[in-house]
């Protein structure tokens, strides 16, 4: 009764499975091969089983509850299985998630944006189909992922990593997968643009970590409601609970339902949220090229500062827990710390946290570059080239926007974090010390931005590469000592360089250097961009 | 001294070549129509001579000044329109034509006010809320509310109502009047032919003519309808004539315009008794030089 609705969505899976082909190829190499490799490397770093033991006391505390999830009971950690499991597994979901957002925002609101939907839609082809293929490619891709990453984890022939856990480790990660692209097929639905569409998933997604996270840590409950809590909660390689799977796939498919059904009751190109009447005249602000870009980019910084304020303060909050839990276990402290006992579990958590969080700010400072080459490409910046602005002008503004960005988000993890520690520690690490660890980060963050300008303007259509810089780098910080990266392949990845504070001392060298490389690599991206064809 | 003056300008895509060694020159006053088919190149020209692209060989100067070198210099006094105005859907109509005067240093406050009460444009809509037509105005009325000096329209009018059409032909006129220039790059031939003082009609990346419509016609044909007392006989063996038809007694046909004065003479034996001439359209040259160019190429085995 209702397949004309669904007319030729087979044919589209075909089409858009062409278009994102090689994206999709990218995404599930590398999280294989990382999966993979990281698997294969456990064995080889905590031979004995007292090494592992080490690793289940360092991990059984609540700031790395609240970073990774609840693990395991502490004697389960005798086998690789849980150690791979809880280092592993929620970065390995939100990488997928991420994956899924931006390939669902992709093939759905971006491309009804662009108008490809319209032809398609013109053609004898089901109102429901575009999405119907969009989620079916989806599930596809997701379902390989889980059967590759499954069968390759059971291949390794690693003890302890048997076939039921591997499947189990597998699809945990596919139905995550699905269930984001379901959510953000929803939210394409309801959002107006495909940066809505993209905004809104990316803030259900950093919810549902922070609900994890405070859950995890103070109340299961809580964690119950977000479905990150559901995929911590597998007990794979020791238990193997199939529930958190079957239960995301259920919701999928509620998702699938409720968005199927929104798709058929609105009109394209719109959304649920009625447009409004606007102003007649730009504000004075507006009016200057600073004012206009910061306008253009103003829900995105505020979307981000948001979310990497609350991340800050989420681990903060724990770090009083922290406090007492080592108390009670000072013996315990002296045997395990690896950087010696001048340094307190918590100094050492916030050098590894101000580690990871300044990779994720590095991400909207990247956008803000990037953004100018996404103008470029609708067309848009011609609006000013065809006026008297310049390319260095308009550039400029862009990456001092981008600058702008960098700080802001430092500052806002160091204030959450900040503030919330204070909050629950009787002993407080000093505001100095917590700022400084943030701002050192900065001349890498800005040698991320100074790659963004240089692709644009030296190699316009490669820009995407600053994402896999971005990746690479995470990956040496994550997995670097784990992986037994080479010195020189973890220098390639700038916030190696950084000193970690409180754990290294603030030396202003290597600082010094990356700032100047920035401003060198700057510079030349400004000289390729105003000697190059602006193209639409 | 030429306001536009473009030299041996060549454009190549990696290996494909868009233009090739195209010469123009446009005065200071002129409204200067700029023809061709799809593809032929007209707004690369344009986006070459505003600095966007950079040209592969030759000069582009414009007020005497380098179009890429001196891109800047050149747009304090360049309005542009392109042929659909991408705009920014969060912004309203009227925050956009604020911008633009803006970035072009200023504009005419009580201009923008009368031009968008004259192309009947609420500025209060979001640009993604507008339809492509009130789109195209938004680019239409920041461009003439400037005080730009030189006007470059590329197909400004794709998705005007004809009423709106009117409304842009005055402002043509009036910036001309006020003695500034117009490149305007067109597919609505009767709307050239209107406004243009003089043409160019692009192929393939060349510049196949240039000249005023008069000079133009002078090299084509004239469409003759005439009636005779006495039947004329072997009229189409004459030289110059083209595409003969007899319909309801009277006979129309085309005369190349240097064979006129012979046709005339020899018609005028039978006895003249109505004569109408009508100048060949700008759509008749377009599609003779269009389909000579087209025959030229098939019978080289071109594309
Ligand atoms: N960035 C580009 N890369 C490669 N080829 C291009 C690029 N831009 C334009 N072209 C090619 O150059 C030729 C001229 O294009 P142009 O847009 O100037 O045509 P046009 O005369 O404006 O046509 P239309 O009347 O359809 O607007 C076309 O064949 C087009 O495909
Ligand atoms: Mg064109």
């Amino acid at each position: 009764m209702y397949a004309h609705l669904f007319q030729q969505t087979g044919t589209l899976v075909k089409l858009i499975l062409r278009q994102e082909r090689l994206k999709f190829f990218i995404w599930l190499f590398t999280l294989v091969v990382v999966t993979l490799a990281a698997a294969a490397a456990y064995p080889n770093v905590y031979t004995d089983e007292q090494s592992r033991l080490g690793y289940a006391l360092t991990m059984k505390n609540p700031a790395m509850i609240a970073m990774l999830g609840p693990g395991y009971a502490l004697e389960d950690y005798a086998a690789v299985g849980p150690i791979l499991s809880t280092d592993m597994l929620i970065f390995t979901v939100i990488a997928v998630a991420v994956m899924n957002i931006l390939f669902v925002v992709r093939s759905t609101r971006a491309d009804e944006e662009d108008g490809q939907l319209e032809l398609i839609r013109s053609l004898p082809v089901g109102r429901l189909s575009y999405l119907s293929a969009s989620i079916i490619t989806a599930f596809i891709t997701n379902l390989l992922l889980a059967l590759l990453i499954g069968f390759g984890l059971y291949a390794l022939n690693i003890e302890g990593i048997d076939l039921a856990g591997s499947l189990l480790y597998g699809f945990n990660l596919g139905a995550m997968g699905l269930l984001f692209a379901v959510l953000t097929a929803l939210f394409a639905q309801l959002a107006e643009t495909s940066r809505g569409a993209m905004m809104l998933s990316f803030a259900a997604l950093i919810t549902a970590y922070l609900i994890r996270a405070v859950g995890d840590v103070s109340n299961e409950t809580l964690s119950f409601i977000s479905p990150l809590g559901w995929a911590v909660r597998t007990d794979v390689f020791v238990g193997n609970e199939w529930w958190p799977v079957l239960l995301s796939s259920a919701v999928a498919v509620v998702l699938i339902v409720v968005s199927l059904y929104l798709n058929s009751i609105r009109d394209l190109d719109a959304g649920f949220i009625p447009a409004r009447k606007g102003r007649e005249h730009a504000s004075p602000f507006l009016q200057t090229l600073f004012g206009f870009t910061l306008r253009l980019q103003s829900v995105n910084i505020a979307a981000w500062g948001i979310g990497v304020l609350l991340l800050g303060a989420a681990f903060g909050a724990v770090m009083g827990d922290l406090e007492t839990y080592f108390a009670n276990m000072e013996l315990l402290q002296a045997f395990f710390l690896a950087e010696g006992p001048d340094f307190s579990m918590a100094e050492q958590f916030i050098a590894l946290l101000m580690a990871i969080m300044s990779l994720f700010c590095a991400i909207p400072a990247a956008m803000a570059v990037l953004k100018l080459r996404g103008e470029e490409n609708k067309n848009r910046t011609e609006h000013f080239y065809s006026r008297a602005v310049s390319r260095t002008r308009l550039l400029a503004v862009y990456v001092l926007v981008a600058v702008l960005v960098s700080v802001i988000m430092q500052l806002l993890v160091a204030f959450g974090l900040w503030s919330a520690s204070v909050a629950v520690m009787e002993d407080a690490i000093s505001f100095e010390t917590i700022f400084n660890a943030a701002l050192v980060y900065l001349p890498a963050l800005w040698i991320v931005i100074s790659l963004a300008v240089f692709l644009l303007g030296v190699a316009p259509k490669a820009v995407g590469l600053v994402w896999f810089y971005l990746a690479y780098c995470f990956i040496v910080v994550y997995f670097g000592g784990l992986l037994d990266f080479p010195q020189w392949a973890k220098n390639l990845s700038v916030f190696e360089l950084v000193p970690q504070i409180p754990l290294d001392d603030l030396t202003f060298k290597p600082l010094v250097m990356l700032t100047l490389g920035s401003l060198i690599i700057t510079c030349l991206g400004f000289l390729g961009y105003n000697r190059r064809d602006i193209t639409g | 001294m030429s306001l536009v003056e473009i030299k041996g300008l060549t454009k190549k895509f990696g290996n494909f070549t868009a233009l090739n060694d195209v010469n123009l020159s446009m005065n200071k006053g002129e409204i200067f129509g700029f023809i061709g088919p799809n593809g032929a190149g007209k707004t690369t020209t344009i986006r070459i001579m505003l600095g966007l692209l950079k040209a592969t060989k030759g000069e582009v100067k414009i007020f005497g000044k380098d179009a890429w070198k001196d891109a800047v210099e050149i747009h304090k006094r360049v309005a542009y329109v392109p042929g659909e105005a991408n705009l920014w859907p969060n912004l309203t109509g009227g925050e956009v034509i604020d911008l633009f005067l803006k970035m072009r240093g200023g504009g005419d406050r009580s201009k923008r006010e009368e031009l968008i009460k004259r192309f009947d444009l609420d500025p209060t809509k979001k640009c993604g809320t507008y339809s492509k037509g009130n789109r195209q105005k938004i680019a239409l009325i920041a461009a003439f509310s400037s005080d730009a000096d030189l006007f470059l329209l590329d197909e400004p009018t794709t998705g005007l109502d004809p009423l709106m059409v009117r409304v842009f032909q005055e402002c043509v006129r009036e910036v001309k009047a006020a003695g500034k220039s117009v490149l305007l790059s067109s597919h609505i031939l009767s709307e050239v032919e209107k406004l243009c003082d003089r043409i160019a009609i692009i192929r393939e990346g060349k510049i196949i003519e240039t000249g005023t419509l008069s000079e133009m016609r002078h090299l084509t044909r004239t469409n003759l309808t005439i009636k005779t007392k006495e039947p004329v006989v072997s009229l189409e063996e004459l030289k110059g004539v083209h595409n003969l038809h007899e319909y309801d007694g009277e006979l129309s046909f085309q005369v190349d315009t240097e064979e006129m004065d012979g046709v005339i003479r020899y018609l005028s034996q039978f006895g003249i008794v109505k004569l109408e001439s009508a100048p060949p359209t700008l759509e008749d040259l377009f599609l003779r030089y269009y389909t000579r160019a087209e025959q030229a190429d098939s019978r080289l085995g071109g594309r």
